[in-house]
């Protein structure tokens, strides 16, 4: 069996892979799969420490998780429909051609 | 370290790689679709089922779904060769410095090299027992949540009436 630090490794990797995207590209669909990476590095986090600690059978990194991806997939859906609209409104997703406010 | 984890795991963040630096946001989604599968299967790994089946419901068939959707409507009339940032070295510098600090407080940690006790019995029922008794007030403030967001995403992305464009 792998040991935690594994896991660790794996997570910590996912979370810098959606921080460099979110970080340097530039079309907003693009920055919100980054976001969705480094909320998956958490969830990865979370399932690792519940299967590696004292107790597992308290479940409470199971259903930290599961709340973890209902909120995740309501941030997705909302990001989305937002991105959707800028762009019916700027005709780009590009995030540094998004300055105004008013449109 | 065991075969199947480092495939899976090699899978999962290669694919993350792609999904990042890829050119093309089509083939970016559909690398970030192997991402999340490849997530699934480390949660079966660790014994974690339900999530990873959740995983596969909701992110492979929702979320995924989703983005694809959102990188067609918002494509037509994009330039073909999106530009980087005029700098992206400060933003992946960022990046390497942050997966340094956790890599060492991994390595610096005596938790990490503990090892997991007997598969834990955990199933859905007693999981879904778990939901509706201690957890049933964060279950329920989710079940709000998740209309709220479904209301606010049809909202904010239905056409205005009077029509400005």
């Amino acid at each position: 069996m792998t040991p935690l630090s594994g896991y660790l490794f794996v997570s910590a990797l996912l979370f810098c892979i959606g921080l460099a995207g979110a970080l340097t590209r530039r079309n907003a669909i693009m920055v919100l799969i980054g976001i969705e990476l480094m909320l998956n590095a958490a969830n990865l986090n979370f399932i690792a420490f519940w299967r590696f600690s004292e107790n597992p059978e308290t479940m409470t990194g199971l259903t930290f998780a599961l709340f973890s991806i209902a909120i995740a997939a309501a941030e997705a859906a909302v990001g989305l429909a937002l991105i959707i609209t800028i762009y019916r409104h700027f005709r780009t997703a590009n995030v540094d051609k998004v300055e105004d406010m008013k449109g | 370290m065991t075969l199947p984890f480092a495939i899976i795991a090699g899978l999962t963040v290669g694919s993350a790689i792609a999904a990042m630096s890829l050119r093309n946001l089509v083939h970016c989604a559909l690398s970030l679709v192997l991402t999340f599968a490849g997530l699934a299967g480390l949660y079966l790994q660790l014994n974690a089922e339900f999530v990873g089946f959740t995983q596969i419901l909701v992110y492979v068939g929702a979320v995924a779904i989703l983005i694809v959707f959102a990188i067609l409507l918002t494509r037509s009339t994009e330039p073909k060769d999106e530009p980087a940032t005029v700098t992206p070295w400060i933003g992946i510098a960022v990046a390497v410095g942050a997966f340094l600090t956790m890599a060492l407080a991994v390595l610096a940690s005596p938790v990490g090299k503990r090892v997991a006790a007997p598969a834990p019995e955990v199933s859905v029922k007693t999981l879904g027992q778990k939901l509706m008794t201690d957890y049933v007030l964060p279950l329920e403030v989710m079940a709000l949540l998740l209309t709220a967001a479904m209301l606010g995403a049809v909202i904010i992305a239905m056409k205005d009436k009077e029509g400005q464009r």
